[in-house]
């Protein structure tokens, strides 16, 4: 079962598309279940997603939070660490967002406080991750049982927060004030000319994504950082003989993969929402693991699945009013077949493959 | 006062019980080396099974053998992605959670056309309390009338398993050779494979063992606790329960009195709902919501001895390699 018994177009193009299909065929087999017509469902899932201009700017919008998490869970897989608390590093990174706009709206305008935004994002997101990181790396606890925890422990701290000290006066709605303009990122069809995404909220927050995705990119596989991220990864013991601190990497990569959970919150709060509310990270870091698998781990990867998870977000919603019986929960269920398909069961269609590619090759040496 | 303890303990059991079939369910999987994070998933899966079930049979009974086939079910998905296919555990786990909380919510408003819950069950369709002999007639006995009529009589048949699952389970682990086996499957699989035992086959046995007790479980809440399905019911009691689990370092006996603890918690956040403490002010009830996970957190940072999992926890058997 090891790598390199298939070429790489096949381990990296074809099985990811084999798994998708099947995950995509049983979510066919629901739909029948219910009663529907799937081929119906696939038709106005793809038409509503990207048929017109404001789906399309509906996808791109979802697809940005995807790609923050998608990338978060990236990082971490790099150095063989599971962060699955991209749900609570993503919402306390909000608190970092909402500290920053609420401080800054009536004075500056948004240019001004973007920067502190994406820093306190990064920085809230990245401590909710320190603690883990340091328990997984000093004490040995595992680092996927203590973000778990933290993932609850976030929750209860913001619903406290937000109905406590941060909510609006006056009101009874768990929310702060709305931002000011200064608080408020441009739609990008009013900062590029030419573009119309109708009402979908896609914000700059796009473009602070791709950015990341490149960092991440020259990260992992152009910084000395990186190297010592991937040998740790691939061997924690060889990394130790390289004299590379384990505590450190585990650290550093955790809090770096919190960071970018954590800047999600800029598209939801400083671009979408312009206030803190409760629960608006609703899964965003869960599927992350989905797309950071489905994408292997690369930054191009998780780009094609972060659309792809858009699509169906923006693709369900228009499926869940054109046919009332398939709700949204249809999307769910996609998720958790992609995840279970692309993720747990990667390895189903390998053997098979390997049986393929070797009969097809064994002629051909013979030949040679 | 006494008569408030008497409640809040009451509350406490029918709160721990949950947590503690999930937790016991969790405890058979992971000691034989599958670590389980859909717990959740399956509770919640089992949950609409049995709602649906007994709200179409009438039968709480056929309502609780629904949960449990569903329940096994998703617990056979988990095997076959982290036994047979050797995949991500945690992953496979994530994925039965959210295939459980999409379906249900789904099939659900398809089947029943009622914001996702099912109808609501009649009395006779569903565990009902069952008095002890003599519970009316004790109750007015101070202190032993308080503790007998309402702590021990006048819970649901499912309460009596759960705390039974407690002992049983802890003799099929520690007293019987199916238990030595699923124990050093977690902990050695190549010596149990050298013995000439299937590591395949042992490890499914303890994943289907989880599904049993995960069914027991959702049918609790949609059957006895409450009189239907509701959507995502089960709140993240699946969650508690795995961290129950590691509370107790994965020890049957422990892992009652983690659930009661956290089933306490819970009991005391309900009471404490608005009230002020002497002394310390209103305690926000988020605090005691967080409370099970900040302990858990603690245990597993070492500060309250050490949690050790099971050693071949989460890895993937490979009989040779290729």
């Amino acid at each position: 079962m090891s790598a390199g018994q298939l070429p790489r177009w096949v381990d990296y193009g074809l099985m990811p598309l084999l798994n998708l299909a099947a995950a995509f065929l049983v979510s066919g087999l629901v739909v029948l279940l219910i009663g529907e017509n799937p081929l119906e469902a696939v038709e106005i899932l793809i038409w509503g997603s990207l048929g017109w201009n404001e789906g399309i700017g509906f996808t791109l919008f979802y697809a940005t939070n995807f790609i923050f998490t998608g990338l978060a869970v990236a990082v971490a897989f790099h150095a063989s660490l599971f962060n699955i608390g991209g749900e609570g590093q993503a919402y306390v990174g909000g608190l970092g967002v909402a500290i920053a706009c609420l401080a800054l709206d009536r004075f500056v305008p948004w240019w001004v406080t973007l920067p502190f935004a994406v820093l306190g994002a990064a920085a809230a997101g990245a401590a909710w991750a320190f603690v883990p990181a340091v328990l997984q790396a000093k004490r040995g606890s595992h680092v996927v049982i203590t973000t778990i925890m933290f993932n609850f422990i976030a929750a209860s701290l913001m619903v406290y927060l937000l109905v406590n000290v941060m909510g609006k006066e006056g009101s009874m709605q768990p929310e702060t004030r709305t931002f000011e303009a200064g608080g408020r990122l441009p739609l990008l069809q009013d900062v590029i000319p030419g573009l119309d995404f109708g009402t979908a909220p896609l914000n700059l927050s796009l473009i602070i994504a791709l950015l990341a995705s490149l960092a991440v990119w020259v990260l992992i596989w152009r910084t000395k950082l990186g190297y010592e991220i991937r040998t740790f990864g691939a061997s924690p013991t060889a990394a130790v003989y390289a004299g590379i601190s384990p505590v450190r990497i585990t650290i550093i990569t955790m809090m770096i993969s919190g960071g970018l959970a954590g800047m999600m919150a800029i598209n939801e709060i400083m671009g979408s929402q312009h206030r803190l509310l409760i629960e608006f990270v609703s899964g965003y870091g869960f599927v992350g693991i989905a797309v950071a698998l489905m994408g292997r781990a690369h930054p191009v990867g998780i780009l094609f699945a972060s659309i792809l998870f858009g699509m169906l977000y923006q693709g369900g919603a228009e499926l869940a009013f054109e046919k009332p019986s398939i709700t949204r929960d249809m999307i769910v269920v996609i998720q958790g077949l992609v995840i279970l398909f692309a993720g747990a069961l990667e390895h189903m269609f390998r053997p098979a493959l390997i049986r393929i590619f070797s009969f097809a090759r064994t002629p051909a040496t013979e030949a040679a | 006062m006494f008569e408030m303890i008497i409640l809040i303990l009451d509350s406490t059991v029918r709160l721990s019980t949950p947590l503690l079939l999930a937790c016991l369910a969790g405890l058979y999987s992971e000691r034989a080396g599958i670590f389980d994070i859909g717990l959740e998933g399956k509770m919640l899966g089992a949950a609409f099974a049995a709602g649906a079930g007994a709200a179409v049979t009438g039968s709480a009974w056929l309502g609780l053998l629904c949960g449990i086939a569903v329940s096994i079910a998703l617990a056979l998905v988990h095997g076959f992605a982290s036994i047979t296919n050797r995949g991500n555990q945690i992953v496979s786990g994530v994925a039965i959670n959210f295939l459980a909380m999409g379906l249900t919510a789904l099939l659900g408003q398809d089947w029943f056309r009622q914001g996702g819950q099912t109808p609501p069950l009649p009395t006779e369709a569903r565990f009902t309390s069952l008095n002890w002999p003599f519970a009316e007639t004790l109750r007015d006995v101070p202190i032993i009338g308080g503790l007998y009529s309402e702590l021990l009589s006048g819970h649901n048949l499912l309460v009596y398993v759960a705390f039974l699952m407690v002992p049983f389970t802890w003799w099929v682990l520690f007293r019987t050779r199916f238990g030595l086996r699923l124990r050093a499957v977690g902990e050695n699989p190549a010596a149990v494979d050298t013995a000439g035992i299937s590591v395949t086959w042992l490890r499914y046995r303890a994943v289907i063992c989880t599904g049993i007790l995960c069914g027991v479980a959702g049918a609790y809440l949609s059957t006895a606790q409450s009189a239907s399905f509701i959507k995502d019911m089960t709140a993240g009691r699946g969650f508690i329960a795995l961290a129950a689990l590691i509370f107790a370092k994965w020890r049957p006996v422990p892992a009652m009195f983690a659930c009661l603890l956290f089933g306490f918690l819970d009991a005391v956040a309900i009471r404490l709902q608005g009230q002020e403490l002497p002394g310390i002010g209103e305690v926000p009830v988020q605090f005691f919501q967080a409370l099970p996970y900040i302990l858990t957190v603690v245990l597993l940072a070492g500060f309250i001895g050490r949690a050790i999992p099971p050693k071949a926890g989460g890895t993937a058997y490979v009989k040779e390699r290729t």
